[in-house]
């Protein structure tokens, strides 16, 4: 069969794109094995890893409420809201970090109320701070997750509850309990990969010898000791619990998108009394939480507008070529490795989707950093090298957004299209362009805005004139220059969901 | 001249064997239970399933190493004949062009296609706004214009009531004399095969028989076909 075949220019790009993530990982291993770590590094490692648990445990156990009070009520606004908790997944991490310290910091809207009240002052950096911030990261993505598993409890389940005379304890044992069993485990690991490999949350809100973790720690043996030996041994290691845990998740996680639309109607019956006073105290609590943040940046940026740092303007044009370049690469790899495999599941296609979720920016970053320094200063290749490794990290979210969509057209069109020799260019530009344009709006918007807001691989290589907009307002924050920081902050939300907004409007208007 | 030469389909469990050849120009029905294989035999003549032993031979070639788009072929399907996001004249023109860079005289044909099978005016439509049988039109009419030597239809007017079925297979004989193809034609239905003349094929207990002639196989049916038209 001459249609099965991987097509020569996909099986090179697949090699390519291996290779890409493996030279790094090779080269970090032959610099940094035989490497003895410090018992300090030992304390990054531990606190990685408890962050990253208690993260993925408070986000998981908090989002139970919050997704059963959305799965059970309807209430205006609603569906925005579902909506609205797709976005916190491309809210670049340090402007939720700066409305967090805004919120809950020294002299945040919190402790100013605890201060009133005569109470002693609550400390955001630390441990419970970066929990604290991942759990404003990804509760919602948990919610939505969850929510999935809610609405996908059959209807007929519920009515034969329901005729059954069950009541709500009833229905959580012999149905909602069930489900949750069998999701959380998968919606708690996806989590710990991302806060795994946090660096943006922690760099800010973390520091010092408690509150190191692995990806930190790498930057400052890069950045500030210069100790490269050292921080392959870190990225080593960091991959090691990385592969691990994507290992663990590919066992466990059963594919859960986070853009589906969720307009379904639901069966779940929504009980009166005191549980329905409960579920509006939850989501409105939860709406707080997610939206306050958020308006305080607005609020202490908006002044700051009108006086920017002279940094800002040209790191973020900067920052919109990288993502504009990183989505359109992305794009283009995920699509041809996607129709690839929807033709026939290929291992070195399946390899070059899943291998980066083992690694990290930093690690990667490291890698190429290795490989690059010998022939050239590393700082003059800041955005290639930015580029590539954001292209890498977003490529495993593109092809999963694209395989599903790529596998029904060629099981609704593939044979006819063959049988028309309907092949290359005409078979791009005539079916899959037009069929999957929603699709690849929608990846290519999330590529572009992942990219935009990623602050990673850009500290360890940037000097003043490469930096990103992610990181000039890393720095002014670190600075305590709060007003400036929120404005270019301000800037940087804007930019990166108007790219995803206009990626996602241009797929939707191409495909209508 | 079409040859299934000592051909062996096989799929997990099912197996298919057929050993006969089919001349241009003729019109044969292959009837028969589902899950027989009917529609794995015109599959595999129109290059979506690979042969586990013998050959499909056009003039003595053997169609093997031949990609589907460049096989002797029209197939119709069952559905999913258009593009939905095409038009219908778009629809057409793949048939001529897969690029769709189209001349004024393929435009010309087109229209002429579009004329033969009733649809005159209907080419800047979308599927959508097609009724079933007017879909059904369209996709002969694309075959119409590709003009291959062998057209296979794989029950693509099972979902259209008797009278419309009827209407289609006069359409196909038209089509088919048109171009002088052989017609190879899946069904259910004993009298879709007397509709549309000639010889019938009865695929069952894993063989596809040699065609016979449809009068003389109905009237005289053996045990296997006798049971799967039931006893009248």
């Amino acid at each position: 069969m001459t249609c099965a075949r991987l097509p020569p220019l996909t099986s090179l790009l697949a090699l390519l794109f291996v290779a890409l993530v493996t030279a790094p990982l090779l080269a970090v291993a032959g610099r940094g094995s035989g490497l003895s770590l410090g018992p300090a590094d030992w304390a990054a490692v531990r606190f990685s890893v408890t962050q990253a648990l208690l993260s993925a445990i408070f986000s998981t156990l908090l989002a139970i409420p919050v997704a059963r009070a959305l799965a059970r009520r309807r209430f205006a606004g609603r569906g925005l809201l579902i909506t609205l908790m797709g976005a916190p997944f491309l809210l670049p991490a340090v402007v939720a970090v700066l409305g967090l310290l805004a919120i809950f910091g020294r002299s945040g809207l919190l402790n100013t109320g605890l201060q009133a009240l005569g109470l002693p002052p609550l400390q955001i950096y630390g441990l419970h701070g970066v929990v604290l911030a991942h759990v404003f990261l990804n509760l919602p993505l948990a919610t939505r997750m969850i929510l999935q598993g809610w609405q996908a409890i059959p209807a007929e389940r519920m009515r034969l509850a329901q005729s059954l005379g069950f009541g709500p304890r009833e229905v959580f044992r012999h149905l909602e309990w069930p489900m949750l069993r069998d999701v959380l485990p998968g919606v708690a690991l996806v989590i710990l990969i991302i806060c795994l490999t946090s660096f943006a949350v922690v760099i800010t809100l973390g520091g010092g010898p408690k509150a190191t973790t692995i990806e930190l720690a790498i930057y400052q043996a890069v950045r500030f000791d210069f100790d490269l030996g050292r921080a392959a041994g870190l990225a080593g290691v960091q991959v090691l619990i990385g592969a691990f845990a994507a290992l663990a998740a590919w066992a466990l996680v059963k594919p859960a998108g986070f853009g589906a639309g969720l307009g379904r109607e639901s069966p779940l019956p929504a009980p009166a009394g005191w549980r329905s006073l409960a579920d509006a105290v939850v989501i409105a609590v939860t709406m707080l939480f997610l939206t306050l943040p958020l308006l305080a940046v607005l609020l202490r940026g908006l002044p700051g507008l009108v006086d920017l740092p002279e940094s800002v303007l040209p790191a973020a044009g900067r920052s919109v070529a990288v993502a504009l370049v990183s989505a359109a690469l992305t794009t283009c790899l995920g699509l041809g490795f996607a129709l690839a495999a929807a033709r026939r599941s290929n291992w070195l296609v399946e390899a070059a989707a899943t291998l980066p979720l083992a690694t990290s920016g930093l690690v990667l970053g490291t890698g190429l950093f290795l490989i690059v320094q010998p022939f050239a200063p590393p700082m003059t290749l800041a955005l290639p090298v930015t580029v590539l490794v954001n292209c890498a990290l977003s490529l495993p979210y593109l092809y999963r957004i694209l395989l599903p969509e790529a596998r029904a057209l060629q099981a609704d069109y593939g044979r006819l299209a063959d049988s028309l020799s309907l092949t290359g260019w005409p078979r791009l530009r005539w079916l899959v362009l037009p069929r999957l344009a929603r699709p690849l709006g929608f990846g290519a918007g999330v590529a572009a805005a992942l990219s935009m807001g990623d602050l990673g691989v850009i500290a360890l290589f940037a000097g003043d004139h490469q930096a990103t907009l992610p990181l000039v307002v890393q720095q002014l924050a670190g600075a305590y220059r709060i007003e400036a920081a929120a404005a270019a902050a301000l800037i940087l939300v804007t930019l990166s969901f108007a790219l995803f907004w206009v990626f996602d409007a241009g797929g939707r208007r191409a495909a209508a | 001249m079409l040859q299934l030469d000592h051909l062996i389909l096989t799929q997990g469990d099912f197996r298919l064997a057929a050993n006969w050849t089919a001349n241009p120009g003729e019109r044969i029905a292959l009837i028969g239970p589902s899950g027989a294989g009917k529609s794995t035999l015109l599959s595999a003549i129109a290059g979506f399933v690979a042969p586990t032993g013998g050959a499909v031979r056009w003039n003595g070639q053997d169609l093997g190493p031949v990609p589907p788009g460049q096989r002797p072929v029209t197939i119709l399907f069952q559905d999913q004949n258009l593009f939905p996001h095409l038009t219908v004249a778009q629809n057409l023109g793949l048939g001529l062009r897969p690029d769709l860079r189209l001349s004024a005289r393929d435009r010309e044909r087109i229209e002429d296609a579009l004329a033969r099978t009733g649809l005159s005016g209907f080419g800047p439509r979308r599927p959508a706004q097609l009724s079933g049988g007017q879909a059904s039109r369209a996709a002969l009419a694309r075959a119409l214009l590709r003009a291959r030597p062998v057209l296979l239809l794989d029950e693509p007017f099972a979902a259209l009531g008797p009278a419309l079925r009827a209407e289609m297979l006069d359409l196909v004989r038209d089509v088919a004399t048109g171009t002088g193809a052989l017609v190879l034609m899946v069904t259910h239905d004993p009298d879709d095969a007397r509709a549309l003349g000639g010889k019938t094929v009865f695929v069952g207990n894993g063989v596809a028989e040699p065609p016979v002639e449809t009068a003389a196989l109905l009237a005289n049916p053996a045990p296997a076909l006798q049971d799967y038209l039931g006893r009248k």
